[in-house]
Order: structure tokens, then C-alpha cells, then sequence
């Protein structure tokens, strides 16, 4: 479904060569350095920021994003403390807000909640790793109500009939899995990469995104022609803890010359 | 037949319990097992060469046992039970591993994982893997690593890896995520073998129908040795394995009280229990949908038992579904009732119980005095005791074994110096 999220993607994409999606988990390593690297972001022109919702079971994760939701639980973050950082978000910096998180908050919230509370704090979409599309129906008739796009995940192990179902409810953009396993591990592109691109391409025209284990200017630089949007998010953060802000807006900068 | 429960409408849900809410990436091995399992359902040669298995490697069909002594001791109903403390490795989870062993050798996998509590259904898959000659790795939080050396070094002997977990509260849940991640990448040649009636669809209702040889065998013995069925069946649940295989083929026999037994830890107002159903509320996690001890915002909290495999922060989809309908009442047992039934037991009839079993006896205990002397009560003793001898000594204060322990440990120091 084309929307104005999907709208605004093209856009960039007519002055980009590949779009930027980047990651942080609210809340950790502490709602100051989450600010900081979203000023970092907005320095480097990021195109789109994915605001991680911490759970206590994260199992799409790799082991840096499960330490980091759980420190984020230890630090007291709720939904009230997430809502209000992604207000913040939102009021000061350009790129559009999704939320990333898992299905037992939405449940817990209730979807009516949850979709109301996301369009008032100025989130664009949402992304549930743990929610298959038989399960989403009333989430996806309200996330109409609120104009919100839930992002439907593709992944290579999908067959034919699965993928295209899956994009054809797909709203704003569609996040295509890289590869097999968690967030984190790193990436070989390779042609079945572009292979796996081509076969979403060919259920949907809406933006294309590629995750899990991309991390270097050079990953872009092999992605262009092949996805509209990178998206980094375990590289940045393990960026940030091992190296600290300075090389983490090099790392961003590095991302942002590749996207031009 | 009681097994049309398995015939849902819409598939993995049982009422508004279970489902399958999994990564995209496992949607594909999901639908591969599915299909193994139920082919192997409809196929009755195998079922029958799950039975023989069962037979030549585990003892089966393992017997029921009247217990006159603590029946007479407790006073009240006659008190049964279903000895699945003689399996090989010592409890029910041989059952369900040996089951899913035959499903992989079916799907032509060559390795297998599982999560593991306490251990036992780490050493059962172990045993399974070795039998069938799989690879095997074993998913453990690496607290319950620290506390169950003596399940750590089986597994080890029998060739599995055991990799402690130390995310999240490093218990059962965590071994679960991590399995499951492991299987997200490994999917083309692993089976995950799950340990419980719990996960996603078709999990639940895969345990549940190997491990109904219980209840099977159950009816049938207690026909032949009393000529009735039991007025109740009472089981520990921990994610539920043991009850479900009892009380299933039991569902449909109304005279039948079928009594689910939590594990009460320090007692519910304590906070330091895993009573799901009157602590906790509905959620999904794990891949499905069920009763969570969870806070308002939908986190799992931390849970406590005496007994390490009843501490687990969900149950079983079709137990939450029984409860709801008032198919199977729940009850609790404290660790104080437990440690006082498992000296009960072992001195009136000589029968060295698992922590986790006797949470089952402890609740048929506290009732069955209550009832007539004709009635007729069965409890499952699911697992055996003496391997778990760190456990039940420590858990005893048996101040012998801490000075036996003390005086080993002292001569290992001497001999590493």
C-alpha cells in the first residue's frame, strides 16, 4: 500500500542512491546517549530511525540487542518513559519514527492502545518480528485508522505463495531478512542476496529494505541497485560501546558518504 | 475419543491459547515440521514402532503402584501411582525425546537441540541423540548450569555440547530463546526439540501426544487393578508435560477429577512462586499464547520453586484451555509441603521421589484425607529422586551430606595442589 511514508522514501531515493535506516533500544546504554546518537543520526542524514521497544524475551535478537532490552528493563524503562523519548524524538529531529518491538506489548497495551498511542507520540509504523500476518487483522485495520504502517518482514526461507501474501499487505516499505538467524551475526552479500531481493521486488513496488548483519560503507556500496534502504543497527551500537561517540559519528559518516 | 482435542479449529489453538507467533525466518521449518509430525500421526506403523521403542529402551509400560501404607498414614481415599520414575533416564521426558527422535530420523535431520531446566530433558535428549546418532547441543542458563553439575557431566559424557545461557534471568525461559535462535540459523539440518507442552504450534500439541502414552496406560492399569477408574489424578505442572500425558486420556470420563499441581515456592503472597494461573495473566511469548507470570507491561518476571523444572514463567496452551473450561482444577504446593511429602513417601513405601513429582502427591495429600476410603486417587510420579540426590540433600539440610561435601571438596584441594 503506497502511504506517506512510502511517499517520502521515493522522494529521498530521487537524491540518494540507497537510503539509511538506523537502530537504537530505548534505553539503553541510557536515554542520554540514545539522544546523543539521534542528534548523530540527524548530523549525517539518516533517512529513517527504528526506536527499539525493550522485552524481557527478545527472540529475534543476537546477544548484543538481548543485553541491551534487558539493561534498558534494569534502567526502567516503561511504555510511558518510551512514548515520551520517542515525543522528543520526533519534535526535534526530521526522520520518520518506527517503532520496533515485540508482540506482547502491543497484546498487553491492547491494539487499540497501542495503535493510539503510536500515532500520538509521532511514530510512522510499527514493526513486530514475533507477529505473523495471521495474526494481524485487527492490528492492520487500525493501524488504517491511524495512518501508521506496520512493516511486514520478507525473508529468503519464505516460499512463493508466504512472500507474496506478505507483500502484498505490505505498507511504507518491506523489511527483507538477509539471511538465517538473529540480529548481529555479519552478512556475506552474495547473489543470493540479490536473488532474494529480486524475488520481493517482484511481489511488491514499495521501498525495499535489507537487515540483519550489514555494518560498512562498502555493504552499501554493494547493496545500490539492489535495495532502496540499509539498515544498520547491531554495528552502531557495538560501534558505540567499544569505541565511543567520536568513531561512532565517523561510522555514521562513513555510512552517509555511501548513500550519495 | 479424547484425542479430538487435537482436532482444533483453527490450527496450534486451543480456545484462545497457543498459536504460532514466530520470526519469519522459521515460518518455512514450522510448516516442515507440521507436516513430519502429522504424517507421522496418520501413519499408524508409527505410532506402534514409538511403543515397541518405548518398550525395549525405557521400560514401558511402566506400572501403576498402590501405596496401602501412606493411604492408611494420610487416611482417606487409597492413594496410586503411575511410575514414570522408571523410564530410562529417570523421568516421563524420555517419552517425548524418544518420539521426536523418530520424527527426525523420518525428516533425515543429523542434529538436534533442546532447552533444559534442570537438566533432565537435557540428559534425556542427549541419551536420545546418542541412540540415534545425532549431534547434539543443549541450551542451559548457565545459574541452572552452576546448580546441576551432575546433569551437566551426563550430558557431556553422552558427546552433547552444553552451552550455558546468561541472558535474561540465565534459567529455563532463556535456554528457550536461545534454542530458538540457534534453530533460526541451523534450521536446514537441526531439530529443536523441545522439552514441553509449551511453544509454538505444533509443540504443544507434538508433547502432548507422545507423552498421552501415560495416560494410556494409566486407564488401562487402574481398570485391570480396580476394576474402576480414579476418582482424581492429580499431576505437578511445570510447563505441563507429565499432567497433559495423564490427564488427556482421561478427558472424557466424567467421575474423573483431574487436579493440576503448581509449584507454590515461598507461597503465592511471598512473590517467590510459579503459580501462573491465580498469579499470573494472559500473553504471548515464547511463540505462543497462554498464562504468563508477567508485570502489567507484559515483562516476565522472575519465578522460584524448590523444584528446578517447575520453575517456568508459562504453561501449556491446552492446560490453560482445560482451565478455562473447568476441565482441570489447579492447585499449589509450597516448598515446606513438598519436602515434607518426599519424607513421607520414601519412608512409608520406599519410593525416593523427584522434587518436581511431589509437588503432585503434596496436593493429593492435603485432600484425599477428606475423602472416602473407597475412593481411588492417582498422582504421577514423573521422575525419580536419588539422581537429584545434591537437590533433595540440600533441600533436606541433611547436615551428614554437607559434611561429606565439605570433606570431598577438602580432598580435591589436596589433590590439585
Amino acid at each position: 500500500m503506497s502511504s506517506k511514508l512510502s511517499e517520502y522514501l521515493r522522494n529521498r531515493l530521487k537524491e540518494k542512491k540507497i537510503l539509511l535506516m538506523t537502530h537504537t533500544v530505548v534505553g539503553y546504554p541510557s536515554l542520554e546517549d540514545n539522544w546523543q546518537m539521534l542528534e548523530e543520526m540527524q548530523a549525517a542524514n539518516v533517512d529513517m530511525v527504528e526506536l527499539q521497544m525493550p522485552f524481557s524475551e527478545p527472540i529475534a535478537d543476537g546477544p548484543l540487542f538481548v543485553k541491551a532490552n534487558q539493561e534498558a528493563l534494569k534502567n526502567g524503562i516503561d511504555w510511558n518513559a518510551y512514548f515520551d523519548f520517542m515525543k522528543r524524538a520526533h519534535e526535534k529531529f526530521d526522520f520518520p519514527l518506527l517503532l520496533i518491538g515485540y508482540y506482547n506489548s502491543a497484546f498487553a497495551m491492547g491494539h487499540h492502545s497501542f495503535c493510539s498511542r503510536l500515532a500520538e507520540h509521532g511514530a510512522s509504523g510499527y514493526l513486530l518480528p514475533d507477529l505473523p500476518l495471521e495474526e494481524m487483522e485487527d492490528l492492520l485495520e487500525l493501524s488504517k485508522v491511524h495512518q501508521l504502517n506496520p512493516i511486514m518482514l520478507c525473508t529468503p526461507t519464505h516460499k512463493d505463495p508466504r512472500l507474496q501474501s506478505i507483500c502484498a499487505n505490505g505498507s511504507g516499505f518491506l523489511y527483507c531478512v538477509a539471511r538465517k538467524g538473529v540480529t548481529g551475526a555479519v552478512t556475506k552479500i552474495d547473489p543470493m542476496v540479490f536473488e532474494f531481493l529480486k524475488r520481493c521486488r517482484r511481489y511488491s513496488d514499495l521501498p525495499l529494505a535489507l537487515g540483519f548483519g550489514l555494518s560498512t560503507g562498502e555493504d552499501l556500496n554493494q547493496l545500490q541497485g539492489h535495495a532502496d534502504i540499509a539498515v544498520i543497527g547491531s554495528a552502531l551500537l557495538k560501534t558505540w560501546e567499544e569505541k565511543g561517540p567520536e568513531v561512532y559519528r565517523s561510522h555514521l559518516k562513513e555510512l552517509a558518504e555511501a548513500t550519495t | 475419543m479424547w484425542s479430538d482435542i487435537f482436532q482444533t479449529e483453527k490450527p496450534g489453538y486451543y480456545g484462545q491459547f497457543g498459536g504460532m507467533f514466530i520470526p519469519e525466518i522459521l515460518r518455512s521449518t514450522f510448516e516442515e515440521l507440521i507436516e513430519a509430525f502429522e504424517s507421522a500421526r496418520n501413519d499408524p506403523t508409527f505410532w506402534t514402532e514409538y511403543v515397541q521403542t518405548m518398550q525395549s529402551y525405557s521400560c514401558r509400560p511402566t506400572p501403576i503402584t498402590y501405596l496401602p501404607n501412606l493411604s492408611k498414614r494420610n487416611g482417606g481415599a487409597q492413594i496410586y501411582c503411575k511410575r514414570e520414575d522408571l523410564n530410562q533416564t529417570g523421568a516421563h521426558k524420555a517419552n517425548n525425546v524418544m518420539g521426536q527422535g523418530l520424527l527426525v530420523k523420518r525428516m533425515g535431520k543429523s542434529r538436534v537441540i533442546a532447552e533444559t531446566g534442570a537438566g533432565q530433558h537435557g540428559v534425556a535428549t542427549a541419551t536420545m541423540a546418542a541412540r540415534f546418532g545425532l549431534e547434539c547441543t543443549i541450551y542451559m542458563g548457565a545459574l541452572d548450569v552452576e546448580r546441576q553439575r551432575p546433569n551437566v557431566f551426563w550430558m557431556e559424557q553422552l558427546g552433547a555440547e552444553v552451552v550455558a545461557v546468561t541472558e535474561g534471568s540465565a534459567t529455563l525461559k532463556d535456554a528457550i530463546n536461545a534454542a530458538m535462535r540457534d534453530w533460526s540459523a541451523s534450521m536446514d539440518d537441526t531439530h529443536y526439540a523441545l522439552g514441553t507442552v509449551c511453544g509454538p504450534h505444533p509443540f504443544p500439541t507434538m508433547v502432548s501426544y507422545f507423552q498421552s502414552l501415560i495416560g494410556q496406560e494409566s486407564r488401562e492399569q487402574i481398570l485391570e487393578l480396580t476394576g474402576r477408574l480414579p476418582d482424581r489424578i492429580y499431576a505437578c505442572v511445570g510447563g505441563g508435560s507429565n499432567a497433559s500425558g495423564l490427564f488427556l486420556p482421561f478427558l472424557e470420563d466424567e467421575g474423573v477429577e483431574l487436579v493440576g499441581v503448581e509449584a507454590g515456592g515461598h507461597g503465592v503472597e511471598s512473590g517467590a512462586h510459579a503459580v501462573r494461573f491465580s498469579g499470573g495473566h494472559i500473553g504471548v511469548a515464547q511463540g505462543y499464547k497462554t498464562y504468563f507470570l508477567q508485570n502489567p507491561e507484559g515483562q516476565m518476571m522472575h519465578t522460584h520453586s524448590i523444584a528446578a523444572g517447575l520453575d517456568y514463567v508459562g504453561v501449556g496452551p491446552i492446560l490453560s484451555h482445560l482451565h478455562d473450561e473447568g476441565k482441570v482444577r489447579f492447585s499449589f504446593a509450597t516448598d515446606e509441603e513438598v519436602i515434607d511429602a518426599v519424607r513421607l513417601l520414601i519412608r512409608t513405601e520406599g519410593l525416593i521421589p523427584a522434587l518436581e513429582s511431589t509437588h503432585g502427591l503434596a496436593g493429593l495429600l492435603r485432600e484425599s484425607s477428606e475423602m472416602d476410603e473407597d475412593d481411588i486417587v492417582l498422582f504421577n510420579l514423573s521422575g525419580r529422586g536419588d539422581k537429584d540426590i545434591f537437590n533433595i540433600a540440600e533441600a533436606l539440610d541433611d547436615p551428614k551430606w554437607r559434611e561429606f561435601i565439605h570433606q570431598k571438596s577438602n580432598e580435591y584441594r589436596k589433590a590439585s595442589n
